[in-house]
């Protein structure tokens, strides 16, 4: 049996020409090139992360292969489905989230937008009813479906959007930043839920973000792109190897202190006269645990915060070195 | 396990709209006053109009009065159906629409689903009433053509202003800023369609005729109604080929749709 | 004084960037002004050639006039208030030092005479070169008519002033709005003059200041009052605007009043 790609990308791209205002009455045309030649395919059942700055061209690729987008030149499929002229077609095969923008109906309660969505995909209401139930509890909305949705919290809101965009059973879920703005608890749920949807179901998770923490959790593989290129394509562990990525233990401490001399990690700053101290480390040599440990043998801790490292980072030393 | 059909999915969909919009009582029946104040409003222009003068473009008041309200309920049934396409501007600037685009139902569809705009039929209550009025004074002689031009003709004119709606709504995707400019067809085609057309001056004539079709959508059937005679370029005989002008002005929308789509998913470049 | 020039002056060119609207109210207005036109010269014909004291050429200025100045008189309107209201940002308008109904007031000025420009203009060109206006037989037409404006405007203004400010007792301002300018749009003459209403109607439409916004404008620039006529109805208006002010200033105060016992 032949593994068609779930998507794939050939050479894609897109450009806009944007026109400004140049003093009072002349307009200058510029093109901008938001995706400049991407190629890329993903298998069925993988789960890719798709990383890079703001305006690095990420929604744009994803709203080529959802089909609301054409693409200047260029090939892709999704589902085997060229996007934008199938569009219907493919929107029975996939599920997209869209973390800014809703597709619930804001005045009616949840259990209501999850029939409508229901009824639009043409489910019979035995079928709606039972994937509904599956995924309001797995995702824990028993006690919201009658709420309305415009008052429910954005941690709420999305784990009903993930469940609405899963109520076909879709082969591919795309989420365009869906953590964005939720608090670590409904992050993790979120996260934890879809790790076991994958595992049960076999769905395609295609994910753009810029939480790390995402991409650790939920992707095998990563994908970064800057200024519409594709500047990294492989596992996590091997973006973790080129790019050397750090986190940082941010401490603070009782009182001002002179900087921290620690062997598993490096002293890269500190506020207040030494009262918050940053100490870098690689996730690879050692755990937070053991630089945590070592610090707290020598002085005692008030407060600590761990730093993810940040995509422009990532972004900046793959650029550098590859 | 059965699919559910189109026709079932559209039911749920619009029952769902219609059991929220009366859930909020008291804005929903201001608004239904209003809706009736619309209609009553237009039709003390005739009425004042008439108050002056005993002809007006060929017609007495009553039969000015038929071509009136056939003309309002046609347009309130089109409003309610189509009314929300007038949101469209505004979905575009929220982003809204790509929400819409991954589901797997016609864009156009789902935006005609997605409110049914139950108030304005409080303008479609005044077209009824005025027509019940009216309609003993005018001494038809009730054959089986003038029966079924009667049932018709709000359907028809219905499908004609939904039409016009429809094109504006394909237009707003060129339109950003210009959404003021489709108003010229749906709401002066909705003027121009409860007026006798006779009395438009010729180049409104045509252009609300042959291109909008919005005279054929009460007046020229009112006309076979009635037994009466048209003016210079709408002889009343046209008045049968309403559903012909309804099939174009879809045409026209069609077009104004698929190319509003085009440039939104930029295939037009 | 000086800040209400300014607020008036940015309101103007704040306008001013909404070109490709202009050019669409452009179109829209010719398309009604020319039904509008159809409708009256077809009454009149039926008349026999003259209706009320209008004839064709009163006729067709008066239909043009009225697109002219139904932008600068905001007939189609406005909720900016309302809006700000419901947004809550209401309470920074009123931390302000500027008084709330004079600063908008001039602001409204400001759009008004953008407005007397981009959309005024147009249709009176386009009027005169389809079917033709009639031009104000005395001079005094003139300055009386820019009085006249002037006071149409604010009239307009205020009234609007007064419905926007429903916001804060009710939650859903547009289906009043939507009512005012369905009922206002009628009774100031948009559609068939005030004069050409059965007598009951006329003493209906005296009785609001509706007429006042576009009716009497209209009557003073195009010449269908002269003299001292057309002096008298421009006191009316004054008078008019004198009592609405002074609701609107009762209103502002009780509407202030209801935001600092609400907490906005």
């Amino acid at each position: 049996m032949t593994s068609e790609p779930i998507v794939q990308l050939e050479d894609l791209r897109r450009s806009f020409t944007v026109r400004q205002k140049v003093g009072r009455l002349r307009r200058q045309t510029r093109v901008v090139h938001a995706v400049d030649g991407i190629s890329a395919s993903v298998q069925p059942g993988e789960a890719v992360g798709y990383i890079g700055a703001n305006g690095a061209g990420k929604s744009t690729t994803i709203k080529m292969l959802t089909g609301i987008l054409v693409p200047s030149s260029g090939r892709v499929r999704t589902c085997g489905y060229d996007p934008v002229p199938h569009r219907r077609r493919l929107a029975r095969e996939i599920g997209v989230v869209f973390g800014q923008r809703s597709q619930l109906w804001w005045d009616l309660p949840l259990r209501d937008s999850f029939r409508i969505l229901g009824a639009i995909h043409r489910l019979s209401a035995e079928e709606a009813t039972v994937r509904t139930e599956e995924l309001v509890d797995r995702l824990g909305l028993a006690d919201l479906l009658d709420t309305p949705v415009r008052q429910l919290s954005l941690g709420e809101r999305m784990r009903g959007e993930v469940a609405a965009a899963l109520v076909h059973r879709p082969r591919l879920l795309v989420l365009d930043e869906p953590t964005i703005g939720l608090d670590m608890i409904s992050k993790e749920r979120l996260r934890h839920f879809l790790v076991a949807e994958r595992a049960e179901f076999g769905t395609t998770l295609l994910l753009t973000t810029h939480d790390m923490g995402d991409i650790e959790r939920l992707c095998d593989r990563v994908l970064v792109i800057d200024r519409g290129r594709l500047v990294f394509d492989g596992t996590l562990p091997s973006l973790a190897e080129r790019v050397a990525l750090q986190r940082v233990l941010v401490v603070d401490l009782p009182e001002p202190s002179p900087d921290l001399q620690v062997s598993a990690a490096a002293h890269i700053g500190s506020d207040l006269d030494g009262q918050r101290q940053r100490l870098a480390f690689s996730p690879k040599e050692t755990t937070a645990a053991r630089v945590l440990a070592e610090v707290s043998a020598v002085t005692e801790v008030v407060d600590l915060t761990l730093e993810e490292p940040a995509i422009e980072d990532i972004v900046r030393t793959l650029y550098g070195v590859g | 396990m059965a699919e559910l059909s189109a026709a079932e999915a559209y039911r749920i969909l619009i029952g769902s709209r219609i059991r929220s919009q009366l859930a909020y009582r008291a804005s929903f029946w201001l608004n239904v006053a209003t809706s009736v104040a619309v209609g009553l409003v237009e039709f003390v222009e005739i009425y004042a109009i008439f108050a002056n003068v005993p002809v007006f473009g060929g017609l007495d008041l009553r039969q000015s009065s038929l071509v009136f309200a056939l003309s309002n309920i046609g347009f309130a049934l089109a409003d309610t159906i189509f009314g929300q396409l007038d949101t469209i501007p505004t979905y575009l600037r929220l982003g809204r629409l790509e929400v819409l685009l991954v589901r797997p139902m016609p864009l156009l569809l789902q935006l005609v689903t997605s409110e049914v705009q139950m108030r304005r039929l409080g303008r479609l209550a005044v077209g009824v009433l005025i027509v019940v009025i009216v309609l003993p004074g005018l001494d038809l002689s009730y054959t089986a053509s003038t029966v079924y031009l009667l049932v018709i003709t709000p359907f028809v004119g219905a499908a004609i202003y939904g039409a016009f709606f429809a094109t504006a709504g394909g237009l707003q995707f060129f339109l950003i800023d210009g959404a003021e400019f489709t108003s010229a067809f749906v709401y002066g085609g909705s003027y121009a369609g409860q007026l006798p057309g006779s009395v438009l001056i010729t180049p409104i004539r045509i252009l609300f005729t042959f291109v909008f079709p919005a005279t054929v959508a009460a007046y020229l059937p009112s006309l076979l109604i009635m037994g009466l005679p048209g003016p210079r370029f709408l002889p009343a005989w046209l008045g049968w080929f309403a559903p012909v002008f309804a099939v174009w002005a879809w045409l026209l929308a069609w077009l104004a749709w698929r190319a509003g789509i085009r440039r939104f998913t930029g295939a037009g470049g | 004084m000086r800040t209400y020039l300014v607020l008036a002056a940015a309101e103007f060119r704040r306008y001013s960037t909404y070109r490709l609207a202009i050019l669409a109210g452009i179109t829209t207005q010719s398309v009604f002004g020319l039904i509008r036109v159809s409708v009256l010269f077809a009454a009149i014909s039926s008349a026999g050639g003259t209706l009320a004291g209008y004839d064709r050429q009163l006729a067709s200025t008066y239909v043009w006039l009225g697109q002219a100045l139904l932008a600068p008189v905001a007939l189609l309107g406005w909720i900016e208030i309302a809006e700000r209201v419901s947004s809550g940002e209401i309470a920074v308008d009123f931390a302000r030092p500027l008084d709330l109904q004079l600063a908008w007031w001039a602001r409204d000025l400001g759009r008004a005479c953008f407005q007397l420009l981009s959309r005024g203009l147009p249709p009176l060109v386009i009027g005169a070169v389809t079917v033709g206006l009639a031009w104000p037989d005395s001079w005094s037409a003139y300055p009386l008519g820019l009085m006249s404006l002037f006071l149409a405007v604010s009239i307009s203004f205020t009234l609007r002033f007064l419905v926007n400010l429903i916001a804060f007792w009710t939650l859903d301002v547009r289906g009043f709005i939507g009512l005012y300018l369905v009922v206002g749009s009628f009774f100031c003459g948009l559609f068939i003059p005030v004069h050409l209403f059965p007598k009951w109607l006329q003493v209906v439409a005296y009785a609001t200041p509706f007429p006042s916004m576009l009716q009497t404008p209209i009557d003073v620039l195009s010449g269908w009052v002269l003299g001292w006529a057309a002096a008298a109805l421009v006191a009316s208006q004054l008078a008019w605007l004198v009592g609405l002010v002074g609701l609107a200033r009762v209103v502002q105060w009780r509407a202030a009043r209801r935001l600092v016992v609400q907490g906005g």
